[in-house]
């Protein structure tokens, strides 16, 4: 995928768009018409208190939940209307994704933690495990291929999980809070690492998270409130 | 503090008397610190002079002036300007922060709205002591860091207070009405 970052994100077309979605959980309404878009390559912090709905949004945008209303668009598409095996296949290949909690498998090795989505899309063991091991030296892993999760650090593992959502070359990337269950500097190794790699390919993140420090490595941020998305207007700063 | 334009804004409530403006003043943003009765008396005569107030005639009764004061057009474009523009994200803000969501309670504003742009005010400086912090070297890092952490004691703030702003608002008007 070309890259076209060096255009301001307002110039460029969105590749991930939510319009108007609501979303509720029985009674509870999570989402009530929030409304957004990413430019490719963008890298978006979504912000907001926890129970604001960020996570919820995330999970609509890649197309894990559907909402009750409103639409969601991924690259000229309707995602909110395939069906669940087109949107699966979706989130196996175009999609990337990290989490608080690495959520690594437990009983596979790093590399093979790292092969998962390769695997899944039908790629062979040799070469899956191939293209996994290329991202251990880049990220600072050396050694720890044949590690399993319960023989590394955090920010090991969350580093792994990084390589993970990265392998399968994804055009969108979502981290919801990729730093939560890190100290202050191996998560600042972390961000530093997913927008780097990001930024080299282009990749479009989209990056939930509550502490502002992590949002700072973002193009830009938008608020997520009750349920709906504020995205203040650039405003002079008086000097 | 900018004592200029809080005076404004109180006037901008209604017109008042000097004594008044600084009865309000202490109890709102002087806890601490009351305003000089001296200062509240040569700010208005400064803003007087300015035409962003217009002092009436004195009127009689006890006390040093009874003049009261109205605000101008000029005035309220001026306390506007203030009120509404993020200030420069820089350590040790508090005090502006808090007067300024304290006035915009207490005339109706929207407070969230100026909360939401001094969020993002806020968040592009954080932005950039990030680039500076990986583009530089260790020393930039350290000072870098420095301001990271303080604007983001900043932004706990503005977002707890953005999640109060309801009780904060019923406080701010109740305590006038009383």
């Amino acid at each position: 995928m070309g890259t076209t970052t060096d255009l301001p994100a307002s110039a460029r077309e969105p590749v991930l768009e939510a319009r108007d979605v609501v979303l509720s959980f029985g009674q509870t309404p999570a989402l009530r018409g929030a409304s957004m878009s990413v430019a490719c390559g963008d890298i978006l912090a979504v912000m907001g208190p926890s129970g604001s709905g960020k996570s919820t949004l995330l999970h609509c945008l890649a197309g894990i939940l559907t909402p009750d209303s409103g639409q969601v668009w991924f690259d000229g598409r309707r995602l909110d209307t395939m069906g669940e095996s087109q949107r699966s296949a979706l989130r196996r290949t175009r999609f990337g994704f990290v989490f608080q909690f690495g959520q690594l498998v437990p009983e596979l090795t790093a590399e093979e933690n790292v092969a998962l989505p390769l695997l899944l899309g039908g790629t062979r063991r040799s070469e899956a495990l191939r293209q996994a091991r290329r991202w251990f030296p880049r990220l600072g892993l050396d050694g720890l291929a044949e590690h399993r999760s319960g023989e590394m650090s955090g920010g090991q593992a969350q580093r792994v999980a990084l390589a993970r959502g990265l392998v399968a070359e994804p055009e969108v990337l979502f981290a919801d809070e990729p730093t939560g269950a890190l100290d202050s500097l191996t998560g600042e190794h972390v961000m530093k690492l997913l927008t780097d790699e990001a930024r080299s390919k282009g990749v479009t993140v989209i990056l939930v998270t509550h502490e502002p420090r992590v949002a700072a490595y973002a193009d830009r941020e938008v608020v997520v409130r009750d349920g709906t998305v504020t995205s203040p207007a650039p405003s002079p700063v008086r000097s | 503090m900018s004592v200029p334009q809080v005076l404004l804004g109180l006037l901008e409530r209604e017109q008042s008397h000097g004594y008044d403006l600084k009865r309000d003043y202490d109890t709102y943003f002087g806890r601490h610190k009351p305003l000089p009765a001296g200062q509240v008396y040569a700010t208005l005569a400064r803003l007087a002079r300015d035409g962003k107030v217009i002092a009436g005639q004195a009127e009689p009764g006890a006390g040093p002036d009874r003049k009261r004061y109205v605000i101008t057009e000029a005035g309220v474009t001026e306390f506007e300007t203030w009120l509404t523009e993020p200030e420069t994200p820089e350590p040790h803000l508090q005090a502006e922060l808090f007067t300024k969501v304290v006035l915009a309670l207490m005339l109706g504003r929207p407070a969230e709205q100026y909360l939401d742009l001094q969020r993002s005010a806020h968040l592009r400086r954080m932005r950039e002591l990030t680039d500076l912090k990986h583009s530089g070297g260790m020393i930039d890092t350290l000072q870098a860091d420095y301001g990271l952490f303080h604007l983001e004691a900043d932004l706990r703030w503005i977002d707890l207070t953005a999640s109060r702003l309801s009780p904060l608002a019923k406080e701010v008007r109740h305590g006038h009405d009383h």
